[in-house]
């Protein structure tokens, strides 16, 4: 066992962890963040991506032990007790979900996403999507939803 | 917890990194991890130890030294094609990595540990490969560099040693007189390609004087196509030219049945990539832009 300190969306946890321990279930199961979800657990599905010091990456492939130190964020530091975030606004008014299990690891990676891309084409937006399976919309609202979003909430990002 | 139990050490430099591998025996290096964890997480992998060498300082960079671009060990997928220097001076590169996993694993995937797990399906070892390129490794012993030609041995199989660490990968320049080109077709974009072709030629006053190329997927690592770029020798591409080297790779490889697809129509595929990627080499030799 190894004790790692983490900051998760703003808040220093200390934990003692194995070092298999994936931080999926680091945030699920010892922080009872469970916005993050888990689909494949093998990197394809996209469900569990969160941000590492600002990058979005897959916690089903990052060991909680690696984030020693790090900063986390999580889709539940999204919205506010004021409301929605803007990405969050614009997922709704578009009807981009509907059983809404990809849609915190589609918002975490978007919030990276639209920080190192200026004005993404429709085209670059699915190929970013490609990193994430979504078995209901059929993809075409979530492409809007981003493209509207990428046009005038951008630089918004997460907390 | 999905992975069979470990220990894990994190060290603060290359040196140290070396010496705990020629401790341990049967210790793994954790770079992206974007292979290794799913690996772990299936359990089709169980080490006793990962080296986890993400904090180890001054292996991320990418400099352009004497003819090549060289890459630390933990330079990202997306920092290597998004970098403008790989774009302009290693096009192939740039080209092969966009089609590395999803955009979101290409934030943790290194470009060295893809080289190190030698998939046969791998993008990056068919481009070093195309371009002549290599890596240095480091053990207890001292650094020593191992061309691509000799690095990939089989699926998942590599000529560097287990106590031995990638520290850089080399991509050799080309300059305004080569063409470059990266084809690939997969069911889905991000999935493993069913084949893959990089094209690196040279040419000289409308004359393709020296060729490379090499196709992935097809076979149990980057497979050079020699009949088929010896066809471009001392020619200026026509279509009789892209014809012989269509037929050239089709016959040099024979591909697995797999649930996907039949031998049979990888090798069709094949042909389609080499013509494509043959026009689209030729066109960026001449300076037009991509077709």
């Amino acid at each position: 066992m190894a004790e790692i300190t983490v900051t998760v969306n703003g808040r220093a946890h200390t934990e003692s962890v194995e070092p298999r321990l994936l931080l999926s279930d680091f945030l699920r199961h010892r922080l009872g963040l469970t916005g993050t979800h888990v689909g494949c657990e093998h990197g394809v599905c996209g469900s569990c991506t969160v941000l590492v010091d600002g990058r979005a990456v897959r916690s089903c492939l990052t060991l909680a032990i690696q984030v020693d130190g790090r900063e986390v964020a999580t889709v539940e530091s999204l919205a506010s007790i004021d409301g929605l975030h803007p990405l969050q606004e614009s997922f709704k008014k578009n009807f981009a979900l509907q059983c809404g299990f990809c849609t915190p690891g589609i918002l975490m990676a978007v919030c990276d996403f639209v920080g190192r891309r200026t004005d993404p084409s429709r085209e670059e937006i699915a190929e970013m999507l490609s990193g994430h399976l979504c078995r209901c919309t059929g993809y075409t609202s979530i492409i809007e939803a981003i493209y509207e979003f990428s046009r005038h909430d951008a630089g918004g990002g997460a907390t | 917890m999905k992975p069979a139990p470990f220990d894990y050490q994190r060290p603060a430099t290359v040196e140290e990194a070396a010496k705990i591998l020629a401790q341990s025996a049967g210790g793994k290096v954790l770079a992206g991890g974007q292979s290794l964890i799913p690996l772990l997480n299936l359990r089709l992998s169980f080490p006793e130890l990962l080296v986890d060498i993400n904090r180890i300082p001054d292996l991320d960079y990418i400099v352009e030294d004497a003819g090549v671009v060289r890459v630390g060990a933990l330079v990202r997928q997306s920092t290597f094609g998004d970098s403008f220097l790989v774009q302009s001076k290693v096009p192939l590169a740039a080209q092969g990595v966009s089609h590395v996993g999803h955009y979101v694993t290409r934030n943790q995937g290194t470009v060295a540990g893809s080289l190190a797990h030698s998939d046969s399906r791998g993008e990056l070892p068919v481009a070093l490969v195309a371009l002549g390129g290599s890596v240095s490794v480091v053990s207890e012993e001292g650094q020593r560099d191992i061309e691509a030609a000799d690095l990939f041995v089989t699926d998942f199989t590599t000529s560097i040693s287990e106590t031995e660490i990638i520290v850089e990968s080399s991509w050799p320049v080309g300059g305004s007189e080569w063409g470059f080109a990266f084809s690939e077709f997969a069911l889905r974009h991000g999935d493993y390609a069913l084949a893959m072709i990089a094209v690196a030629i040279h040419v000289v006053d409308g004359v393709v004087d020296q060729a490379t190329i090499v196709a992935g997927s097809v076979a149990d690592r980057p497979l050079f196509l020699e009949e088929a770029s010896r066809h471009l020798l001392g020619r200026r591409p026509d279509e009789d030219v892209f014809s012989s080297c269509r037929e050239a790779a089709v016959a040099a490889v024979d591909p697995a049945d797999d649930i996907h697809a039949t031998g049979e129509y990888k090798q069709h595929l094949m042909g389609v990539l080499v013509d494509a990627a043959l026009r689209s080499a030729w066109k960026d030799s001449t300076g037009e832009a991509h077709g």
